[in-house]
């Protein structure tokens, strides 16, 4: 069975849109609240490798697509979230699942101010001390 | 991050990409924890991205980086023309492939020469760069610049590879050749060094996965992956060529992996070459439409990743880029915390950061918090060391 198959097997219900773009580049809507769940089947069992994250200011809310790679297939499965609460954004962090992501939600939660519920370490990264508090440069509207 | 003033001695190369401070914790010889401090360079190239049209973002993001200009670019490109489903000519995938091995050639010397600097091999520095130059001759010759070569383009290549100038390269490489057979045993059979990298700043090979890191530091600890085998783009999968990869996770793994890779990248330029088809560059894309696409080349580093996404204006809404040393110098608060001091310059300089980066460290004492070293004295230190083995060992200098 190819990756493709057994994530959409293991995920069932929990994949809200499927979408292929091109052979090796895949894009799978979930529900934020299914966010651990899912990536920890994708790194813990299913051996993906998390290459990064990125985070998108939408006229809807905050989009996170965290990309996964299938070294073997050369395959990027990217996880599609949406968080509509564009006041008040979070989501449970992956950085106690694997510490490749500790580095991007810090910076997703300074550039874009989303909330990375459990982080164990949520400071700055890039941003300067004196960077004004509550301005978030990738933001589109401030 | 805490607010106790550091003040690091030495000198600063704000020019140089990727400058990061580390904070070493040490009791006694042994370091206990590292803080890394990045941003120093940060220039929001992502939101600056957003603001220029499609042509001018890839001039922009060969600025990352002045070592893997070309790998920036050539992401880019890729992402677009993922996103946009562009087909590019043939002759223009060969170019690109010949560009970015040239690119690996000349930033694994680099590397080679400062590893050598920091272990007080001043000769390999030398050597190394000196075989360096070349290299950057031939981009001179083929792009009209020494770096920042300003070849990849949405769809193609900007400049044709000229029949007259391909005996010059070829010659390069054949010049290259026992060079790099030099390089290769000078640190394969030589004990000092040896007793310098084996064992020291591993990465184990479940560190390396849950890091994520990429490129020769993911390769020397076991994690046989390479983006250009695995979702291959250019001409990597018309020419034969082997991944290289070790086991120990070691300082000399990592070197090893990057004087092999000297091979591959040479006989891959050479069937490049060789197997080039005559035709278009270019595939004049006039529109880029809306949509999302992902492009990763592999850089000298590893996985170098892009994502762009467009709303159907000759903007990106959002450019997303992700440089390898972005994983591989994260991955340092496991390989460095438990080793000696006198080993932190090389384990740190191991993921082939820039060598600012070093320069940029401090040790603090545990106890007190108090500063008792900079980078060079760190490097000094590391030299004296290996002077000391060889005084043991009795090895080449």
């Amino acid at each position: 069975m190819s990756i493709k198959e057994q994530i959409r097997e293991k995920l069932g219900s929990k994949v809200i849109d499927w979408y292929q773009h091109s052979s090796r580049r895949i894009y799978v809507s979930i529900k934020p609240k299914d966010i651990r769940e899912v990536a920890s089947l994708l790194f813990n069992e299913l051996k993906l490798r998390f290459s990064i994250a990125t985070g998108l200011d939408t006229p809807k809310g905050f989009e996170i697509l965290y990309h996964f790679n299938f070294d073997k297939s050369g395959e990027i499965i990217s996880l599609r979230v949406l968080l509509e609460d564009k006041k008040n954004p979070q989501i449970d962090s992956l950085a106690t699942l694997f510490p490749a992501a500790e580095w991007i939600e810090r910076e997703m939660w300074e550039l874009l101010g989303i909330n990375f519920i459990g982080h164990p370490n949520l400071k700055r990264l890039l941003l300067s001390d004196e960077w004004p508090e509550g301005k978030y440069p990738l933001r589109h509207q401030q | 991050m805490s607010h106790k003033v550091v003040i690091p001695i030495g000198p600063y190369h704000p020019l140089q990409e990727e400058p990061e401070f580390f904070r070493l914790y040490v009791e006694g010889e042994r370091v206990v924890d590292i803080d890394i401090i990045i941003g120093y360079n940060h220039r929001g190239i992502e939101e600056l991205s957003e603001h220029k049209h499609f042509d001018q973002v890839a001039f922009l993001v060969e600025r990352i980086c002045g070592i893997c200009s070309t790998s920036h670019p050539f992401a880019f490109c890729l992402a677009v023309e993922d996103l946009a489903k562009i087909e590019v000519p043939e002759r223009a995938l060969y170019i690109r492939t010949i560009i970015a091995e040239m690119e690996r050639i000349h930033s694994h010397l680099l590397w080679l020469g400062l590893a050598g600097h920091f272990i007080g091999y001043n000769t390999v520095w030398m050597w190394a760069w000196k075989y360096r130059e070349p290299i950057l001759d031939c981009f001179e010759m083929i792009t009209g610049n020494r770096n920042h070569y300003a070849m990849m383009k949405i769809g193609g290549v900007r400049r044709d590879i000229k029949d007259e100038d391909i005996p010059a390269l070829k010659k390069a490489l054949d010049d290259l050749v026992p060079a790099v057979d030099m390089f290769k045993g000078a640190v394969m059979d030589d004990p000092v060094i040896q007793a310098r990298l084996k064992g020291i700043g591993i990465l184990t090979k479940q560190q390396a996965i849950d890091w994520a890191v990429v490129g020769p530091t993911a390769r020397a600890s076991g994690i046989n992956i390479d983006v250009r085998r695995d979702d291959p783009y250019g001409a990597y999968d018309r020419v034969s060529w082997n991944v290289i990869a070790e086991k120990d996770g070691d300082i000399f793994a990592k070197t090893v992996v990057r004087i092999l890779e000297l091979y591959e990248s040479i006989s891959i330029i050479r069937q490049c070459l060789d197997k080039m088809p005559k035709g278009e560059i270019d595939a004049n894309v006039k529109d880029i439409p809306a949509g999302e696409g992902i492009g990763r080349v592999e850089a000298p580093r590893g996985e170098c990743f892009h994502y762009v996404r467009s709303d159907g204006t000759n903007r990106p809404i959002r450019h997303k880029i992700r440089a390898p040393s972005y994983m591989n110098v994260a991955s340092n608060k496991v390989a460095a915390v438990g080793q000696t001091i006198s080993d932190t310059t090389i384990t740190l300089a191991a993921v082939d950061p820039c060598y600012c980066c070093t320069e940029r460290v401090v040790v603090l004492d545990k106890a007190t918090d108090k500063k008792i070293m900079n980078g060079w004295d760190l490097i000094k230190l590391s030299q004296e060391k290996t002077e000391q083995l060889k005084k043991t060992i009795g090895g080449k200098s």
